[in-house]
């Protein structure tokens, strides 16, 4: 049984939060899934609102702090990324796209990704598909065909609602799927190993 | 080891009192600062190269030049020439004249440059800055080294029979450094060529000087340039100094809080835990450069960064003051008690030189005219 990292970014603000309840559901149904496959599974939680000023700081300095980089490397070295946002006038929240700003263009390419939402009224709804979804093609990330978007409506009664959850079964099965079918993650990469283009290579143009 | 400051001849307003000082004034500024760090007895004095605002140094040779006739031992480098944007044979033939008049106290170091919106100013593109600075590099130095270039690249006009005039002092081109805070491409270029390496040390954490320094010693040692130990690594760093180191934290603050590049960010505290920065005394700043070495080894040149964010003139000549007097001789003596013996120090002009044999004069001598059949010496004489 090989061993998976999910890394888990939530954008959350309060506590509790629903975007971080909902990220914990993505999760829990992900590692479920990928038991169902044989695979067994570790989960690396990011929480953005520890690093709200590591962020700020970055757009100024250039570079991730201690604590930050630490956060970035969990998330690009993962098997998969699950990331979930509140909506914020219409979209995902300044602080979850400052995170994948200072990410490297190409630190998630070809990652599986599954995408998740919140926001107070059923209506923003399509902001996994019109605000996220090109964020993550922009990225050259795979995100699962289905996108999870919970609203207050979903969390009523303290449980949560039977379509909610089905949503949640079915994305976390597309991402196990998507994890199952790669080989294991072997880290960040490492810019400073020896080129595979000899400076010749480079003299001449290729 | 050599020690210098380097500057990147920023005008910016002195956030204490709200003055900015004017571009004549500022440059005035530099030129007395250059003049002061050979004085206190420091080895190097680099000056940056912008082509924007607020910036003055536009043309870096010409500083040089003036400082060059001010002086008399200070070796003067710079931080950095634009090897993307600029024309390689204007940089051949403004750097071979440089070398002439001071004597030889010349080398260069190399960068891309950043700021993006300069590269289309100059006919050139962001995207292509790793391909401009091979490429261009490659053609300077066959510019110095051989008399007659024929050539033809991606970037620029095809040369036919091209003499790059005058010719290197002594038939010895400058030294070069390369500078990049995380391409490994530039580690790699300047291994090549068995150039040196200097990594700017100052807005990055030290893992990444880390990094990029490791690389560039192993790459230099495939190349066959010696071990990695004997690579030639130069530093920057960026200190502020008083006395107490109190006073230095609360004289400094107002600069970083509002400095270019970095300001408006971290805390002073935070940033000087994530880099290199030392605001302090003396001992701190002593203690702090010597660990350096614990993670790139033995290097060859230190620069500091003293004179930006709008200090004040007389504050930066009294930083080199201390520089001078407390803290270099003491980093002098301990960097060499701690150095073997088979790494080398940095290339002068004058071990250039040695390493070459003796002095040539490559003069190039103009062929006869194809009108009156009679050279420029024949029509002089």
């Amino acid at each position: 049984m090989t061993t998976r990292t999910l890394a888990v970014v939530s954008a959350g603000l309060s506590t509790p939060s629903s975007t971080r309840l909902l990220a914990d559901r993505l999760a829990e149904a992900t590692v479920a899934a990928l038991r169902a496959r044989g695979e067994d599974a570790t989960v690396e939680v990011v929480e953005l609102r520890g690093h709200a000023r590591d962020l700020a700081d970055h757009l100024t300095t250039g570079f991730a702090n201690e604590s930050l980089r630490a956060s970035i490397d969990t998330v690009t070295g993962a098997d998969a990324v699950i990331a979930v946002t509140p909506v914020f006038s219409a979209s995902y929240s300044g602080l979850f796209k400052t995170f994948f700003d200072v990410l490297d263009k190409d630190a998630l390419v070809g990652r599986p990704v599954l995408l998740g939402a919140t926001a107070g009224t059923a209506r923003h709804s399509l902001a996994v598909e019109y605000a996220m979804r090109p964020l993550f093609a922009y990225l050259r990330a795979v995100p699962t065909p289905t996108g999870v978007f919970a609203a207050s409506e979903d969390w009523a009664g303290g449980g949560t609602d039977a379509a909610l959850a089905g949503r949640i079964e079915r994305a976390a099965g597309e991402l196990a799927d998507l994890v199952a079918a790669r080989p294991v993650a072997t880290g960040p990469v490492d810019p400073f190993a020896d080129p595979t283009t000899s400076f010749e290579e480079l003299l001449r143009g290729s | 080891m050599q020690f210098g400051v380097f500057t990147v001849s920023d005008i910016t307003t002195d956030p204490t009192t709200g003055r900015t000082p004017s571009e004549g004034e500022r440059i005035k500024a530099v030129l007395t600062i250059a003049k002061k760090a050979e004085e206190v007895g420091l080895d190097v004095f680099a000056l940056g190269e912008h082509h924007n605002p607020p910036f003055f140094s536009s043309s870096p040779t010409t500083t040089l030049a003036y400082v060059a006739a001010q002086t008399s031992t200070l070796q003067l480098s710079t931080a950095t020439t634009l090897i993307t944007t600029n024309d390689p044979v204007k940089i051949a033939e403004d750097y071979a004249m440089l070398q002439h008049l001071a004597g030889g106290r010349v080398d260069l170091m190399m960068g891309r440059g950043n700021t993006g919106p300069v590269y289309p100013w100059f006919g050139k593109d962001i995207r292509d800055g790793i391909p401009l600075a091979v490429e261009n590099y490659q053609l300077l130095r066959r510019l110095w080294r051989e008399d007659v270039v024929n050539w033809e690249g991606q970037f620029r006009t095809p040369l036919q029979g091209f003499t790059s005039t005058p010719r290197p002092l002594d038939g010895v081109p400058p030294f070069v450094w390369h500078g990049s805070i995380r391409s490994p491409q530039i580690a790699e270029q300047a291994a090549y060529y068995g150039d040196g390496f200097f990594h700017n040390h100052i807005f990055w954490p030290k893992e990444h000087t880390q990094r990029m320094v490791e690389f560039y010693r192993r790459r230099f040692e495939h190349y066959g340039h010696g071990a990695a130990d004997q690579a030639i690594v130069g530093l920057g760093g960026q200190v502020f100094m008083r006395k107490n180191s109190q006073d230095a934290v609360r004289e400094f603050r107002p600069y970083f809080d509002n400095a270019p590049v970095y300001g408006h960010g971290p805390s002073l505290e935070d940033f000087s835990r994530e880099t290199p920065l030392t605001v302090g005394s003396p001992q701190q700043v002593i203690e702090r450069t010597l660990g350096f070495r614990d993670y790139v080894g033995d290097y060859q040149r230190q620069l500091f960064l003293i004179d930006h964010a709008g200090l004040p003139l007389k504050t930066v000549l009294e930083q080199l003051d201390v520089l001078g007097e407390e803290v270099v001789p003491v980093l002098r003596r301990e960097f060499a008690a701690r150095k073997p013996a088979h790494v080398p120090d940095a290339p002068t002009h004058a071990s250039l030189v040695a390493a070459a044999g003796g002095t040539t004069d490559s003069t190039v001598h103009a062929a006869a005219d194809d009108v009156t059949g009679r050279t420029v010496e024949e029509v002089q004489a």
